[in-house]
């Protein structure tokens, strides 16, 4: 039916399964015809997301494009980064997105600008300028102090509606992720979440938006052509920071937050700060985690001892945290945190794919567990296989010791 | 209270393989699941019913086999279920899917709490909740890791944040997402299995629910994939094996540059 989204040119199909091979929905199959083998789609399964198309060696699929806009796009102009705060200081996430949005806005030829929104932040604005936003735009009233979704949402739909960004980038944190979702959907724009790429297609101009799905089994490049802002967020550690120029100068451009904006249906009765002492896992650059292998809670103190002496953050695999050996924030995988950090400790952690869900990307992987077979060891960098509360203790001291502490 | 429950259908992550040598994904006979987040929030609106009475709503928008994964929250216990289903739907991203099950919410009608997992495990977005909500002009509170009180006109919970948590007072109607950390999900009852036998899941297609052709599917979706591949595979590394005071200095040497490194 020619009214179909997707389809198989039948001249064109040799039967050679490639795409059967290619569809990560299992929605291809091989069906044997008078004219012999052709593909077939089901269409019920079928997300259109392009991947046997790409694998036809023969163009034997055609997938039907969507409308193309008559809007003119060429009016949204920058790159802006939501500069996120907390109790008045910006979280690290911001610059790295700065960093990456400075490349971004010099492939365009266009200015990297920062949002800033909160309570007497104006010295905030300036750091800002100093790591390379040439302009900041500011929402400062006692009624932003601390992020709450409407007003933010609210305020920041305002700015683009009014200043027309090209691209809006974002931290993949617990405010940003719900902040930027309910601006994206009110102002019409595609948001890709999670980005680990990032970058400018030479020929369209459209911000090219690379994330992992499926638990990162597969690599996604999304984009939004028709609609703007180009809407992403990345998670901390993705990118790189922009280094701080104190010489810098820039714009700092105060918004006039309209009182309806203002307003809040929900209610903050209380925050509580972390009790631990604990460095805030997506934040490290090394994390040390422990599972099953650390046998009961009283053993965590070793990791954590290593932790001190390496500068990590401590996280812990689901079976750790539904045992009670540890709290739930320190969870790392598919129900847990995802993170990325340059070097992952994996001690007495056996390696199941919904906890490697949420550390594959990072840069170093170690594995300490004395089953040979884990299945860690396959997507680890250096490994031993011995028992974690015999290895680590002795790694601490040697660590201890080249490190001079 | 009327209680929704937003869940999605799901290919089981521990079954999806890369093939070494084709470098793709395989997917024969790869299970479908509810979607793990998915499981906590049928619980806690289950838990909601227990408090305050009333109905729970289980909703999912998907093709005709994802009538499954409402039969199973009916089988916990949920009074109804309702699939969301149409050839029109196929290629929504998370703009269209949120508008799709706010449609489909619009023509429910009256609730006061509606359920999302944080996000799904195969689109990882945590989007379509903070969608809804949108949708609907509602409040919202995402990452809720404990309700600490419900009541008719408000619910009080605790948000998880990067360095901690805040207590805050939402009212109803509104739209919470959860984490893990809020609850233990129940397992089916035996009366629950077969009421999710017998039960009768409506279908609404997009004529149903009154949705406008321009905002579902693929033209309702700002975002279009234009390219899959598979991330390179990870090249297997060097494992030490023998006595500790052996293995130890091994791998002390291997990573001391990088803590080094991050020290400073």
């Amino acid at each position: 039916m020619t009214d179909d989204p997707i389809r198989v040119i039948e001249d064109k199909c040799v039967g050679c399964g490639l795409c059967v091979k290619a569809c990560p929905f299992d929605a291809v199959v091989m069906e044997e015809t008078e004219a012999g083998k052709l593909a077939r789609i089901d269409l019920v399964k079928c997300t259109l997301c392009g991947a046997c198309v790409e694998a036809c060696k023969f163009d034997a699929i055609e997938l039907k494009k969507g409308a193309e806009t008559t809007a003119d796009l060429s009016a949204y102009r920058d790159v802006w980064v939501f500069a996120e705060q907390s109790d008045g200081e910006i979280s690290s996430v911001t610059y790295e997105l700065l960093g990456a949005g400075r490349r971004l806005a010099d492939d365009l030829g266009q200015s990297l600008c920062a949002v800033l929104l909160g309570s007497n932040v104006g010295e905030k604005a300036r750091e800002l300028i100093s790591r390379g936003a040439q302009k900041v735009y500011l929402a400062d009233r006692p009624e932003l102090a601390y992020y709450q979704d409407e007003p933010y949402a609210a305020v920041l739909r305002d700015l683009v509606e009014q200043r027309k960004p090209n691209i809006v980038l974002c931290g993949a944190t617990t405010i940003g992720r719900s902040l930027i979702a309910r601006v994206a959907v009110a102002v019409n724009a595609g948001l890709t979440a999670d980005c680990t790429g990032l970058a400018i297609d030479k020929e369209s101009g459209n911000l090219l938006q690379t994330r992992p799905a499926f638990g990162g089994n597969i690599m996604a490049t999304i984009i939004t052509p028709n609609s703007r802002p180009q809407m992403a967020t990345v998670r901390h550690k993705v990118m790189q920071e922009a280094d701080s120029e104190p010489g810098r100068t820039g714009e700092i451009i105060e918004h006039e937050v309209k009182p309806e904006h203002l307003k809040s249906r929900a209610r903050r009765v209380k925050f509580v700060r972390e009790k631990e002492s604990t460095v805030n896992i997506a934040e490290a650059d090394i994390i040390v985690s422990g599972g099953r292998g650390i046998v009961k809670p009283e053993n965590f103190h070793v990791l954590q001892e290593f932790c001190e002496v390496i500068g990590a953050g401590l996280g812990a695999s689901r079976a750790a945290v539904d045992a009670d050996w540890i709290a739930y924030s320190h969870q790392v995988g598919q129900t847990g945190k995802t993170v990325c950090p340059k070097l992952y400790v994996a001690c007495g952690i056996s390696g199941q794919i919904q906890h490697l869900v949420g550390m594959s990307s990072s840069e170093v992987i170690v594995a300490i567990n004395k089953d040979p077979d884990a299945p860690i060891f396959k997507i680890a960098t250096y490994g031993i296989v011995g028992d974690a509360l015999q290895v680590v203790p002795m790694l601490t001291e040697t660590l201890r010791k080249e490190l001079g502490k | 209270m009327h209680c929704i429950v937003c869940i999605k259908q799901v290919p089981d992550t521990t079954d999806v393989k890369i093939n070494p040598e084709t470098n793709t994904l395989m997917r024969e006979g790869v299970e479908s699941i509810v979607n793990p987040f998915d499981m906590y929030a049928i619980e806690e609106a289950l838990r909601f019913k227990q408090k305050l009475g009333g109905k729970v709503t289980a909703l999912s928008m998907g093709p005709p086999q994802a009538e499954a994964v409402l039969r199973e929250a009916i089988g916990m216990g949920v009074d109804e279920g309702i699939l969301i289903s149409d050839r029109a739907f196929a290629g929504s991203d998370t703009w269209a899917t949120s508008y799709t099950l706010a449609m489909a919410i619009r023509k429910i009608g009256d609730y006061g709490v509606i359920f999302c997992g944080k996000q799904a495990s195969d689109g990882d977005t945590a989007q379509v909740g903070p969608g809804i909500a949108t949708h609907l002009d509602l409040p919202q509170l995402t990452y809720v890791r404990k309700v600490e009180d419900v009541y008719e006109n408000r619910v009080v919970g605790e948000r998880l944040l990067e360095n901690g948590y805040e207590v805050v007072e939402v009212p109803v109607p509104c739209v919470l997402t959860v984490v893990k950390e809020i609850n233990e999900p129940r397992l089916p009852s035996l009366k629950g299995k077969m009421a999710a036998r017998k039960a009768e899941i409506a279908t609404w297609t997009a004529e149903d629910i009154g949705a406008e052709v321009s905002k579902i599917g693929l033209e309702g979706s700002p975002t279009k994939v234009v390219r899959i591949f598979t991330p390179p595979a990870r090249v297997g590394g060097e494992i030490f094996r023998g006595e500790p005071s052996e293995t130890v200095p091994k791998l002390a040497e291997k990573i001391k540059d990088i803590v080094i490194n991050t020290a400073s």
